[in-house]
C-alpha cells in the first residue's frame, strides 16, 4: 500500500499507544524489523478525512530519548536520522492525561528536534474522573502544536486526531522549550559545524549518543568524540542538567494549565488492589493460583476445540482415501501433508488460550506487580526482576520470549535469561507432554478437583521453572558482569484488560505458529514421509518377495500379511536405518530406533514430534482403520517382549528428554540473532544436550 | 536521611542524589530535587521499594534508593 504520509506514534510506555494503535489500523498491520537491529518495526494504515492515506508507525515506548535499551534506541535514529528509511512526516506524542509531568520530558525532547508534532492527550476521561482539569487551549498555545484529548480505549476523540494530523503543519512551528545551547554551547557549535547540522538539540544528542547511533560514518565518530575530549564534555552531567532545565519547563507550563484537587484524595484504587495482591502471602499465593489456573485451562479449555480438529482431519483423511487412487502421490498428500498439517493445526487452541493469559496479565498490570514481587528472589539466581516477563513468556514460546530480553538492561542478567528461557516448558513441548501424559497417566480426578493428568502437566511446569532457576545460578557464577545492574521500573495503575488486544494478540500468535513453526513442521512430515516410505537398494522388493512364498500366504491373514509387510517395510526403510543406528545410543534411556526416528526429526522443531509419530505410526498401521496417534502409541507393542512402548518410565523419560534438550532451530537462531556471537547457542545446545540425557537416563532408570 | 530508610506509608522530599549514573535515571523518571516521595510499600520480601512520585508509583531497589538523600 501506497501511502501519502508517514506519522510515528511515540509515547511513554503505560500510554496507551499500542491501543492508539490499534484503534488507528484496525487489523490492516504488520510487524516487521528496523533495518540493522532486531526491534520490532510495527506499521499500519489509516485513512485521514481529506482522502489521504496515512502509514502509521509504532514507535518501541520509551521514558525519554537517552535509550535505557536498545528498543528505545531505536527511537532516536527513527526520528532524527535524515536518511533513515522509517523518517516520518509527522510524530504524534501520546501523553498521559493523568500523568502529564513525566509525560511531558520526553515531547519537549521530541519537540526540540524540530520535527512537527501533534499531541494526543489520551486518558482524558481518567484525567476528568480524578479530578484533573487541564485548559487545552492555553496548553496549545503555550506548546505552540495542536493538542487533541483522546480516549483511545473508548474511542473517542480519534476522529478529532486524525483531522489534526491531515490538517497538520509540514513545518515544525512548535515553541522552544528549553535553551539547549545553554548547557554545551562550544560543543554543540563545533558539531553542528563540522557535521552540518542545523538542530542544536541533534547535535546535542549526537555527542551523547554517538558510539552506539549506526546511522554514523566512522568519520563522524571520531570527529564527534575528537570535539568531546576538546571542550572535555561530560555526558552524564550534562543529561542531569538538561533533564532539570526541562523539568522547570514542564513545571511552569502546568502551573498555569493543569489544575488539580488540592484535598488529600481518597486512596486510590490501585493503591487498594496492590495492598492485597503484592500481599506477603495473599500475594504470592495469588501468583501460582493464577499459575495453577492457567494451565489447568490450557489443559480442559482446549480439549474440546482439539479433539474437533482432530476429527476433522482424520475425516477428510479417510474422504481422501477413498476419493483418489491409491498410489506414492495420494500418499504423499495424504499421509505426509495432511497428516503434518492437522499437527500444527490442532495446537492452536492452547496456543491461543495462553496467549490470552499472558496477554491479559500484561494488560492489566499485574505482570509487573509479578517483577515487583519476584526481583529480590530472581537476584539471587543471577536473574533480575524484570527476568520473570521472558521466563514466563517462555512458557508460550521461547522464541519472543527471548527477544523480549532486550528490556533488561544488565547485560549478565539478560545473558542469564537468554540462557535458561529455553528450559521452560514452552507450547511445543505442550502438546508432546499432553499425548504422553494421556498415554500413561490416568485420566481420573484426586481431592474433587484437580485431574491427575493436569497435576501431572502442572509437575512438569514446575520442574521447568526449577531448573532454568538452578542453571541460572550456576550462570551466575560462571558468567562475570560488565555493568551493575539496576532496577527503576513504573508500576502501572490497574486497568481492565482490553479484550480487543488480548483477541488481536491470541490471533497474532497463532498466526506467527502456524506460518512459522508450521512451514518446518511440514515440511519435515514430508521428508519422514518420503523416509518411512523408501529404503535403501532393494530391500522393500525382497520384503514383497519374501511374503509371497506359500509359508506366510497360507499361515497368515490378509490383515496380518500386510501388517506384517508394512512393519517390516518401515524397520528397513531410510527411517528405520537412522533410527536403528541411533538405537544403542538412547536404549539406556528406555527408547527404541521408532522413539530415535522422532528425536532426530524433532531437533528442527519440538512440534514435530507429533506428526513424526502419527506418521511413522499411520505408515505402520493399516492405513483404512484411521487411529488417532495417541491410539495408535497406546496400543503399540514391543515386537519382541509384547509389552506395551510407551510405559511409565519411557514416557517419563522421553518428557525429560524434551524437557531439556534444544529441539528447536528458531530459538538457536533467535540467540545468535540477539547474542550476536555463534558461542552463546553453541554452549546453550551442549549444555541442554547433556542434562536431556542425564535426566532421561535417571528418570527411566527410577521408574523402570 | 536516606530514601531508603523511609518505611512504609512515610514521606520525604529529594534533595540530592550520591551517584551521578543513578541520579539521571532517577531525575528522567520525575524523581528530581524538591520533589516529594512517598514510600507506598515494600514488597513482599523487603525489597524492592514502591514510591509515589509526581503522581504515580515507582518501583526501585533499596540499594538505589540509597542513592538518594532526603532533606
Amino acid at each position: 500500500m501506497k501511502a501519502d504520509i508517514r506519522v510515528a506514534l511515540v509515547g511513554n510506555p503505560n500510554t496507551g499507544k499500542s491501543t492508539l494503535f490499534n484503534v488507528l489500523t484496525g487489523l490492516n498491520q504488520k510487524i516487521g524489523n528496523f533495518p540493522g537491529v532486531t526491534v520490532d518495526k510495527k506499521t499500519g494504515y489509516t485513512n485521514l478525512p481529506d482522502g489521504r492515506t496515512a502509514e502509521i508507525i509504532d514507535l518501541p515506548g520509551t521514558y525519554s530519548l537517552y535509550p535505557k535499551s536498545q528498543d528505545e534506541s531505536i527511537v532516536f535514529s527513527v526520528l532524527a536520522d535524515q536518511a533513515n528509511p522509517s523518517k516520518p512526516d509527522l510524530v504524534v506524542v501520546i501523553l498521559d492525561a493523568s500523568n502529564l509531568k513525566r509525560n511531558l520530558l520526553l515531547y519537549t525532547q521530541v519537540a526540540d528536534l524540530k520535527i512537527p508534532v501533534v499531541i494526543a492527550l489520551n486518558m482524558i476521561d481518567l484525567a476528568d474522573k480524578a479530578g484533573i482539569t487541564i485548559d487545552i487551549d492555553l496548553f496549545s498555545k503555550k506548546l505552540g502544536v495542536p493538542v487533541v484529548p483522546i480516549s483511545a480505549r473508548k474511542i473517542a476523540g480519534i476522529d478529532k486526531l486524525k483531522a489534526a494530523i491531515s490538517y497538520a503543519n509540514k513545518i515544525a512551528l512548535q515553541e522552544e522549550s528549553i535553551d539547549v545551547e545553554a548547557i554545551a554551547p562550544q560543543l554543540i557549535a563545533a558539531i553542528s559545524d563540522q557535521l552540518k547540522i542545523d538542530n542544536p538539540y541533534f547535535a546535542l544528542q549526537l555527542a551523547h549518543q554517538h558510539e552506539t547511533l549506526k546511522f554514523l560514518s566512522a568519520k563522524e565518530n571520531d570527529t564527534i568524540e575528537g570535539l568531546e575530549q576538546e571542550f572535555s564534555f561530560h555526558s552524564q552531567k550534562a543529561q542531569g542538567t538538561e533533564t532539570i532545565a526541562r523539568y522547570s519547563f514542564i513545571n511552569e507550563l502546568l502551573y498555569d494549565t493543569l489544575k488539580k484537587p488540592e484535598t488529600a484524595q481518597d486512596e486510590s484504587l490501585s493503591n487498594k488492589i496492590d495492598k492485597v495482591l503484592t500481599h506477603k502471602i495473599f500475594g504470592f499465593i495469588l501468583f501460582f493460583a493464577i499459575l495453577l489456573f492457567m494451565f489447568q485451562a490450557i489443559f480442559s479449555w482446549s480439549s474440546y476445540p482439539m479433539e474437533l480438529i482432530a476429527d476433522l482431519f482424520v475425516w477428510v483423511q479417510n474422504q481422501l482415501h477413498h476419493l483418489l487412487p491409491a498410489g506414492p502421490l495420494t500418499s504423499l498428500l495424504v499421509d505426509g501433508v495432511i497428516a503434518g498439517l492437522s499437527g500444527v493445526i490442532v495446537f492452536i487452541p492452547q496456543i491461543a488460550i495462553l496467549f490470552a493469559f499472558i496477554s491479559i496479565l500484561e494488560d492489566t498490570g499485574y505482570m509487573s506487580r509479578v517483577t515487583f514481587m519476584m526481583d529480590k528472589l530472581m537476584r539471587k539466581v543471577g536473574l533480575n526482576g524484570k527476568s520473570v516477563v521472558p521466563l514466563i513468556g517462555g512458557f508460550a514460546c521461547a522464541v519472543p520470549s527471548i527477544m523480549s530480553t532486550r528490556t533488561i538492561e544488565n547485560w549478565k542478567d539478560r545473558m542469564i535469561t537468554i540462557m535458561v528461557t529455553p528450559l521452560v516448558t514452552c507450547s511445543a513441548r505442550l502438546p508432546i507432554y499432553t499425548l504422553l501424559i494421556a498415554l500413561v497417566v490416568p485420566n481420573r480426578n484426586v481431592w474433587w478437583l484437580f485431574n491427575l493428568q493436569g497435576l501431572a502437566l502442572t509437575g512438569m511446569y514446575i520442574f521447568s521453572l526449577v531448573s532454568a532457576v538452578v542453571v541460572a545460578f550456576v550462570f551466575k557464577l560462571i558468567l562475570k558482569g560488565r555493568e551493575r545492574g539496576y532496577f527503576i521500573m513504573e508500576l502501572p495503575v490497574y486497568r481492565m484488560p482490553r479484550w480487543n488486544n488480548v483477541l488481536y494478540s491470541m490471533y497474532e500468535r497463532a498466526k506467527t505458529f502456524v506460518l512459522q513453526a508450521g512451514k518446518v513442521i511440514i515440511a519435515v512430515s514430508v521428508i519422514l514421509w518420503v523416509l518411512a516410505s523408501y529404503g535403501p537398494g532393494n530391500r522393500f522388493e525382497k520384503i514383497d518377495q519374501k511374503y509371497q512364498q506359500p509359508q506366510y500366504t497360507k499361515t497368515l491373514n490378509a490383515d496380518e500379511l500386510n501388517r506384517a509387510v508394512a512393519s517390516e517395510k518401515l524397520e528397513n526403510s531410510y527411517a528405520g536405518v537412522l533410527g536403528h543406528f541411533i538405537e544403542p545410543a538412547i536404549r539406556p534411556l528406555g527408547f527404541d530406533w521408532k522413539i530415535g526416528i522422532a528425536l532426530i526429526t524433532s531437533f528442527a522443531a519440538r512440534e514435530v514430534f507429533v506428526g513424526t509419530m502419527a506418521t511413522i505410526y499411520s505408515v505402520n498401521g493399516s492405513a483404512e482403520k484411521m487411529e488417532s496417534v495417541q491410539k495408535k502409541m497406546g496400543s503399540a507393542k514391543n515386537p519382541e517382549t509384547g509389552q506395551p512402548v510407551f510405559t511409565l518410565a519411557v514416557a517419563f523419560s522421553l518428557m525429560m528428554f524434551y524437557a531439556f534438550a534444544m529441539q528447536c532451530a528458531s530459538t538457536v537462531a533467535v540467540v545468535y540473532r540477539e547474542t550476536k556471537n555463534w558461542r552463546w547457542p553453541a554452549i546453550q545446545f551442549a549444555y541442554m544436550a547433556v542434562l536431556a540425557y542425564a535426566a532421561s537416563f535417571i528418570a527411566y532408570h527410577l521408574l523402570k | 536521611m536516606r530514601l531508603s530508610q523511609l518505611l512504609a506509608g512515610q514521606k520525604g522530599i529529594v534533595k540530592e542524589f550520591t551517584d551521578l549514573e543513578m541520579s539521571v535515571k532517577l531525575m528522567e523518571m520525575g524523581c528530581l530535587p524538591g520533589e516529594e516521595v512517598c514510600v507506598e510499600r515494600i514488597a513482599p520480601l523487603g525489597d524492592p521499594i514502591a514510591i509515589n512520585v509526581a503522581g504515580y508509583s515507582l518501583s526501585l531497589r533499596k540499594r538505589e534508593a540509597f542513592t538518594i538523600v532526603l532533606q
